[in-house]
């Protein structure tokens, strides 16, 4: 887990998206900051309200939300897809909402990299000629962008398919040339929007774990866009829940099962699998004086790896801090507590 | 039309079944259909005529030719006349045509050129047959060629391809430059939609007298009016190609650090392929029907030679070239197609390239033969008149045989459908009074599609009534109605039956394809064959070239009916027969009514045609206005015709758009 002091990649700040007639008349109708009941008096729809957070370097920040809930809308602002109406996105510290088109067009080259949810490949290229495509607009020469073209699907595991047109691969190898071809520039910044959403539930599992072993090789900074709870707690290293274009609450994946900010957040929480989200540290207790260090287990195991032990033992299983010194005890109570909640008795 | 939306109404039992959208416009037309039928007696009782008053027609016809003749002799910038520029214009046409028609048929004796053996022609278009679309397709390129030699059409048939070669690329690049021009600026979007709508409107002929006027007679104003006709559908088809381009496919671009140039060449267009494929068919298509009615303004080929046959009554000779014409399209149009929807695909790259390039070898090799053997053997390089052969005389007999052992028949049964049917028709639309007229379309308008429709309406009327066309045009939509009606009861039927069955859907829709290449030209063969000339023969050969959007939107209406509908009504109890009266048929009337729509645009296209044979129509004011090169009166009922296709387009549009809606069914 990354902590507030690693180097921040890309700060949202009160971004604003307003859709309708006049946007920006409206915005200053209401001093900049409307609320759900000027949205609703007047004819403009807030698909981005407010929003501000900070991608942190190599970190993975998941946006979710439901259809509609302004979460494409999001990444599409901050890749400047589309304009958003006020506000502004840092990246590495300059403002992307005030860069030039040429500017804009020279980051994308060789800063950003973007996955989408339906491919978006080109349907009249060769799988080479898509994941070289990034290559040929920046014009760099046919051979170079040929090998690099080629080490990125070696990268993705779809050699021997070069000479293939996208409609003659699976779904999960389409999606394999769009993350190819993602790669291609060697982009600082990773933006996924709902990637697996369009596969088969089969061949997304395979694509997350796909995806988990890339990203340990490559390091990048990620926004990844989802609709699917469990893909966010499996993918995640921050989870950021978005509704009717407000960011309701963006923490930890474990923060926000055991602290959901609102009934909304705790919607999505109740049938997330606990125990590989909450870890042993965040539910230990007190230990008792003189509890043994032998067989403690580090504080950020997952319960669903002690829940056997716990169980079954008589003891309290034993936290170790940092130090390897027993910073506290899991007991029973509060293992069943965490995993199904406090139940009145 | 009103018959199958009667037939469709239900005893009105549930709201959502009652078709033809507000009650009042019911009300209207049967006010209109009163008033033309009292028309006449109150005429005759009151002295109070309800013609249009010859004193408030405005002379634009006459500005409109007056204008053109200063603009074509005498208007310019200094010593730069317009006259001028149109002779430079046409100076450039003509180079590449020569050239084309050199390789063809004439050879280039300046650069020691001989034409391209006819074998070479023959074999060259089977190759790209069976390169496009494989082998039945080469095949048939290959047999429409021999057909062509052989029947000694081959120097008309030439020139009439040469026309469509060096046109169409012409007007596919400034049907792109402007469908992209459209893409980028939303103002040039909107003004050249209304211009785009007014020139699909009018008929092909309309567009030859200003060219004539401009540019003379010949093969050069063939070619440009050809190339002017046939841009808007391939402007269209950018706009619509682009516009289509998923979304995800153009963000990638844009990711990818695109420029706006690159991304228009680069992701826009090769992603809208198909669709820009259809469009250049669709140009080839128009071409090919524009080649063949500029025999009108002197261009020869084939379509010039099919005027003389029709003219002389030579039926036979009329039916060889006509079956020319007719080959020629379909393989033009089946080419194109094979070449749009021909996808890319896999080629392993051990494949040694002889094998990648056979098609070009074989044609390589087919045409250095044949060359090298030509100078030998001179029936290679043009067959002479003693191979071919005409079986014109042949025809010719047999039809007479046929006139005069069925025409006792025909000729009975032709006089009482227009004394009966036709008469009574034309006379009530001549009838009809022109406040009633206004009033009627104004509110269908206003009800449908708002005030500004109902404005555009009423200008459109009143321009035809002020331009003192008010006549013709009644003619024109008699004859129109007549066929429109006729359309529907044939066509709709045969939209039901081919939708009941997946055998009977493929033949007929392959039919209705192959109808659709023909020129328009063509379907006066048969028509005059078999009925003579007057109204029923413009109506049949109206009605022959208009029947199949009735058909095709029908079918394809039926099959857009929701699968699950169809077992819920099945479920419930319904006869196939309930079924097909309070189920399909209302759920599908939007779509039906398009094909009107498009029945009604084809068939005033065709009104434009059938003058040929003889009407009192805005057609025939075209047509007389061809020879004297009276560009007012033929520009001016030109765009009469286009007014009655936009108002009939803009009210059926507005009532399917409306009922689509209230079904759910707007995609």
């Amino acid at each position: 887990m990354t902590d507030a002091s690693d180097d921040v990649k890309i700060s949202c700040r009160n971004l604003w998206k307003v859709f309708g007639e006049d946007p920006h008349g409206f915005l200053a109708r209401h001093n900049g900051t409307p609320d759900s009941a000027a949205f609703a008096a007047d004819d403009h729809i807030g698909a981005v309200r407010e929003v501000s957070f900070d991608v942190r370097a190599g970190e993975i920040l998941i946006i979710m939300g439901l259809s509609g809930s302004g979460k494409s809308t999001l990444i599409r602002c901050i890749t400047r897809l589309i304009e958003p109406t006020a506000g502004q996105v840092l990246f590495e510290g300059q403002d992307l909402l005030t860069a030039s088109e040429s500017q804009l067009i020279e980051l994308r080259r060789h800063k950003m990299g973007m996955v989408f949810q339906n491919f978006g490949l080109l349907p009249h290229r060769t799988v080479m000629s898509n994941v070289a495509f990034p290559l040929e607009v920046q014009g760099i020469g046919k051979r170079e962008r040929w090998e690099r073209a080629q080490e990125m699907i070696r990268l993705v595991g779809l050699e021997g398919r070069e000479r293939n047109f996208p409609r003659e691969l699976s779904g999960g190898q389409q999606q394999r040339v769009g993350i190819a071809r993602s790669l291609a520039v060697a982009p600082d910044i990773w933006f996924l929007d709902e990637p697996f959403s369009a596969l088969d539930p089969l061949i997304r599992r395979e694509m997350q774990d796909e995806f988990l072993r890339l990203q340990q090789m490559l390091s990048k900074t990620i926004v990844f866009i989802t609709h699917d709870f469990d893909e966010a707690v499996r993918l995640g290293d921050r989870i950021g829940i978005m509704k009717d274009g407000l960011l309701v609450q963006l923490d930890t994946p474990e923060a926000m099962v055991r602290n959901p900010a609102n009934d909304y957040v705790a919607e999505f929480t109740k049938n997330a699998p606990r125990e590989r989200i909450i870890s042993a540290g965040s539910i230990m207790t007190a230990a008792p004086a003189g509890a043994a260090a032998g067989q403690g287990v580090a504080a950020d195991t997952r319960l669903g790896d002690i829940a056997h032990r716990v169980l079954t033992s008589d003891e309290p299983v034993p936290v170790l801090g940092e130090d390897g010194a027993v910073a506290g005890v899991v007991t029973r109570q509060a293992l069943v507590d965490a995993l199904y909640g406090a139940q009145p008795s | 039309m009103s018959a199958r939306s009667d037939s469709a109404l239900p005893d009105g039992e549930a709201e959502g079944f009652t078709v033809p959208g507000p009650r009042s416009l019911v009300w209207c037309l049967l006010a209109v259909l009163i008033a033309g039928i009292l028309a006449p007696w109150v005429a005759q009782q009151t002295d109070l005529s309800m013609m249009w008053p010859e004193a408030w027609h405005i002379p634009i016809q006459h500005w409109i030719t007056d204008f053109f003749k200063w603009f074509g002799n005498d208007a310019g910038i200094g010593p730069l006349k317009v006259r001028d520029i149109t002779r430079a214009i046409s100076a450039m046409m003509e180079v590449p045509l020569e050239v084309v028609e050199g390789l063809l048929f004439r050879g280039l004796p300046d650069w020691g050129i001989s034409p391209l053996p006819w074998v070479v022609v023959v074999v060259g278009t089977g190759l790209l047959g069976h390169w496009l679309g494989g082998i039945r397709l080469g095949l048939f390129c290959a047999l429409s060629g021999l057909y062509i030699a052989v029947f000694g059409l081959w120097a008309d048939a030439m020139r009439t391809l040469a026309i469509v070669l060096v046109s169409v690329p012409v007007a596919a690049l400034s049907g792109l430059a402007l469908g992209i021009w459209s893409t980028r600026s939303k103002r040039a979007a909107k003004g050249l939609g209304v211009v785009f709508d007014v020139m699909q409107a009018t008929p092909h002929m309309a567009y030859l007298v200003p060219v004539v006027v401009l540019f003379g007679f010949g093969q050069v104003p063939a070619m440009l009016a050809t190339v002017i006709f046939a841009m808007p559908p391939m402007a269209r088809c950018v706009i619509l190609g682009i516009a289509t381009v998923p979304a995800d496919i153009i963000e990638a671009g844009r990711m990818s650090g695109s420029t706006r140039r690159q991304l228009l060449w680069k992701v826009e267009i090769p992603a809208a392929h198909q669709t820009l494929m259809l469009g250049l068919n669709q140009v080839v298509m128009q071409t090919l029907a524009m080649a063949v009615i500029a025999s009108l303004v002197g261009a020869s080929g084939l379509g010039q030679k099919l005027l003389f046959s029709l003219q002389q009554l030579y039926i036979g000779k009329a039916t060889e070239q006509g079956i020319a014409i007719v080959l020629i399209a379909v393989v033009l149009d089946r080419l194109t197609q094979a070449w749009a929807y021909r996808a890319p695909h896999y080629e392993p790259e051990d494949k040694p390239w002889w094998q990648r390039h056979r098609h070009l070898l074989v044609f390589a090799g087919v045409l250095v033969v044949s060359v090298v053997l030509a100078r030998f053997l001179p029936a290679l390089l043009t067959l002479p008149k003693e191979l071919t052969i005409s079986v014109g005389k042949e025809i010719d007999s047999a039809v007479r045989w046929f006139s005069k052992n069925a025409y006792d028949y025909i000729e009975p049964t032709r006089d009482w459908i227009t004394i009966w049917l036709l008469l009574p028709l034309r006379n009530f639309y001549l009838a009809l009074p022109w406040p009633v007229v206004f009033l009627a379309l104004g509110y269908a308008g206003w009800r449908l599609a708002g005030v500004q429709t109902m404005l555009l309406i009423l200008a459109m009327v009143a321009t035809i009534a002020l331009a003192g066309m008010w006549e013709p045009a009644m003619m024109t939509l008699y004859l129109v109605t007549a066929a429109a009606i006729l359309c529907v009861l044939i066509g709709v039927p045969i939209g039901i039956w081919a939708s009941r069955s997946e055998r009977v859907a493929r033949g007929v829709m392959a039919a209705c394809d192959t109808m659709q290449t023909f020129p328009s030209f063509i379907y006066l063969i048969p028509v005059i064959m078999l009925l003579k000339v007057g109204d029923l023969s413009n109506i049949v050969a109206i009605l022959a070239y208009a029947a199949v959007p009735a058909i095709r939107f029908t079918y394809l209406g039926l099959r857009r009916v929701p699968l699950v509908t169809n077992e819920a009504a099945r479920a419930t109890g319904c006869t196939p027969r309930q079924r097909l009266f309070k189920v399909e048929l209302p759920i599908a009337m939007p779509e039906i009514m398009l094909g009107i729509n498009q029945t009604i645009m084809m068939a005033l296209a065709m009104t434009a045609i059938t003058a040929l044979i003889g009407s009192r129509d805005l057609g025939q004011e075209i047509y007389k206005a061809l020879p004297g090169a009276d560009t007012g009166r033929g520009l001016m009922a030109g765009l009469g015709i286009a007014f009655i296709g936009i108002i009939a387009d803009r009210l059926i549009g507005a009532w399917a758009m409306k009922r689509k809606r209230e079904l759910g069914m707007l995609d």
